[in-house]
Order: structure tokens, then sequence, then C-alpha cells
């Protein structure tokens, strides 16, 4: 059987997909806050923004992020329309490595003008050396691996841009 | 440990990321060949929503935002099986909905066309697949409406979907669009599909689940990504 295709999900998502972040009344079963920060004192918090060819910022992207390091299994949703300076934000807790791989975090990337999803992950700074090691980062050409790398900005703090294009554009998986 | 590889999007059927007609894609579109990326354990598992208590009316649309009345439209029931391309049904999977009004207004804040909103419609809902797979909404046709791409660009009516599946890489965002819809060969997102794909995405009429003197029936399967043949023990 064929897979059915993609769409675009489109400017109007909000109400739909992320309704209490955007102020509608409809319950949300997903939002940003993959664990309570108020709970795990170990949290993290991880923002970004998306850009994209001519390096403004994406004001009607969503982000979903997955991870499963085998112990917990957690997922996110943001869209980039309200903050203020359009920026996605989560908390989360950093992700164990499993077999040696550097911890990550699986991201989708959906927005007017994309026809289809983007994949890409979200690695850490502050894991030097499992990220030099990594099988699927060192896959990835020498002056784009650091698209992947969320810089590390302050305590439990991360920082993460998603460029669609330019000089700096993300790496992007088939997955 | 079982060895099931996931398939990648059949690009015979998905569109592209850059198809120049849909002008928003020009800036948005990654441009670097993507990165193969060897599936691995969050490649292989996905968000399970079971423990979710969705409200009663959430699969219909027609109640689930009612003020002062009933809203204005003509109802439809839309319903089908999800499954994956080995034809195996998917059960207890998310499916989220939105739509714009029988006016083809949006609720959202960002929507100006100048088209009545509805007090009694929202426009979005959700629902679980059953044990088989199955899903079905009850909700009100979506009307066309304008939007700046080109001069008189009109959407078709179309219902977004948004569904999960069985892993990450199962992850399914589209549109459901009508049979007999004038305004598809003219619209740049639609025609985004390969023309393989095109008509994978047109509902179909469905006499049988149309309900007597209530709504009109319309059925629209989803078929997600599927996997190599059966899994098999790594040695």
């Amino acid at each position: 059987m064929k897979q059915t295709p993609s769409q675009t999900v489109g400017p109007y998502f909000a109400y739909g997909l992320t309704p209490e972040q955007y102020l509608y009344d409809f319950k949300q079963l997903v939002g940003n806050q993959m664990v309570s920060p108020i709970e795990h004192s170990e949290a993290i918090t991880i923002t970004g923004k998306v850009f994209d060819g001519n390096g403004d910022v994406i004001p009607d992207a969503m982000i979903e992020i997955w991870q499963n390091d085998g112990e917990n299994q957690l997922f996110g949703r943001f869209g980039t329309g309200t903050d203020a300076q359009n920026r996605f934000i989560f908390s989360t807790i950093k992700p164990k490595s499993i077999d040696g791989q550097a911890p990550y975090l699986s991201v989708i990337v959906f927005m007017r003008g994309q026809l289809i999803h983007s994949y890409t992950r979200i690695y850490f700074s502050d894991e030097a050396q499992l990220n030099a090691a990594d099988e699927v980062l060192n896959a990835i050409p020498v002056d784009r691996k650091n698209t992947l790398i969320a810089e590390k900005q302050g305590n439990n703090l991360y920082e993460f841009n998603i460029n669609m294009q330019g000089e700096n554009e993300t790496v992007f998986f088939e997955v | 440990m079982s060895n099931i590889i996931y398939n990648q999007f059949d690009r015979e059927v998905h569109p592209p990321y850059l198809a120049p007609e849909y002008k928003s894609t020009i800036l948005r579109a990654p441009t670097k060949p993507l990165v193969i990326l060897k599936q691995s354990l969050s490649e292989l598992t996905g968000p399970v929503f079971g423990d979710f208590n969705l409200g009663e009316f959430d699969h219909d649309l027609t109640k689930n935002s009612i003020k002062n009345g009933e809203p204005l439209g003509e109802r439809i029931v839309v319903h089908g099986k999800v499954m994956n391309e080995n034809g195996q049904p998917i059960p207890n999977t998310l499916i989220e909905i939105w739509q714009a009004n029988s006016c083809g207004r949006y609720v959202h804040k960002v929507d100006q066309h100048d088209a009545p909103l509805d007090p009694n419609f929202l426009g979005a809902g959700r629902c679980m697949t059953d044990k088989d797979g199955n899903y079905k909404f009850y909700t009100i046709k979506p009307g066309a409406y304008p939007w700046g791409n080109h001069y008189n660009a009109w959407r078709p009516n179309h219902i977004h979907f948004s569904l999960f599946g069985a892993n990450i890489t199962n992850r399914l965002v589209t549109q459901m669009y009508f049979p007999g819809d004038p305004l598809l060969q003219h619209d740049p997102i639609f025609l985004g599909v390969p023309p393989k794909g095109r008509e994978l995405l047109i509902s179909k009429f469905d006499l049988d689940a149309t309900e007597p003197n209530f709504a009109l029936g319309y059925r629209f399967d989803f078929v997600l990504r599927g996997h190599n043949a059966t899994p098999f023990e790594k040695l």
C-alpha cells in the first residue's frame, strides 16, 4: 500500500495542536514541560529560534521533541508564536547515554512552507567526550557537526537554534 | 532483540521540501542533502497517548464548542482506518484535526479572512483509533478560503490531520480534501505532491457512512510507513 502523502501543518495549527499555549479554549494534550521543573531539580531548559533563509526568525513553526534513553520516555510540543522573541522553550531532563552513544533528543520541525516535516537531533555541548566518539556525529561533515550541538548557556540551560538554510544550515536527517 | 528497519518516506508520493509554486517553501526548504540516520531506540519508539483522558466530545466538532446553539454548515462524518504499508491496522494511535468553519474562517488569531466566525464552532478535535485502527469524527464541512500565495489564490476545502503511528518515523501531518473540488487543480500545496500521491489525499464520498437525516459520510484511510517484512532475531 502507498504511504499517505504529507502536507504542510500550515499557519493555523495552534488551536488544534497547542491550544493552551496560544490561549484557546481547548484542553491541550502535550506541552513544553516534558518534566516539571519544580519536581525535578535536575531539569534542563532548552530554548532556541528557527531561522529562514534570510536569517529571519520564523514565528509559526512547531517543534516536537521525543526522547527515549531506555529509562525515560518523554514527549513535548511547542509553537514559536507565543514567546516575545519567538523562541521555543522546553523543560526536560538530559537523556542518558545508551551503549556509548552521545545523549541526544530527537526533534521534529513543522511549519508553514514545509510540505513535509524535518527531523533533526539535539546533542549537548558539555558532552564533548561522548560527542567526539559518537557514530552519528562522526558521519556528519566536520563543519556541520556544530549545528546539532546545543550550547550550554548556564546552569541547566541550553540554546539550540535551527537554521533552515544558509551557511549554518542545520543537519536534517532521513530517518 | 528484534531488528525491524522502518521504511523511509516514499518519495514517489511525498512532496519535496522545495515546491517554488508554494512560495513559503523558498526560504524554508532545507537545501543540503538529508543525512541518512541509522535508526536507533528513539526512532523505533514514540509517544503513547493511552493515558490521556480525551473529552467526551473531542471527536465531535459539531458539539465540542457549543456556546448558544448548533454550528452552522453541512454536518459530515469523516471516518476511516489507519494502517501501515504492510496493511496492518494501527490501533490506539492519536489523531488530531483542525479546520476552517463552513465559511472558510479559522478561529486562529492570525486569520484575517473577512468571513464570519461561528461562536459554536472551534474546528479542533481528536480521537484515538480503536483496536482495528478505525477512527471517526463528526464535523462541519470546511469552506474554501483565500490566501496570499498568488493573485486570487484559494485553498480547496480541507481538514488538517496529525497522526503518530508506531514511532516517530511514522509521524504524519497532512490534509484531507474532498472529491470533485475544482480548486484542487489550482492549489500549489496539493500540487506539491507528486502526481502519484495526489489521489491518496482525496476522501471518498461514503453513502454507507452517511447517517440518514443527519450527516454525509466521507471515508479517508491513512497509510503510515511500514517496515521490512517480518522481524527476525539477531544472531
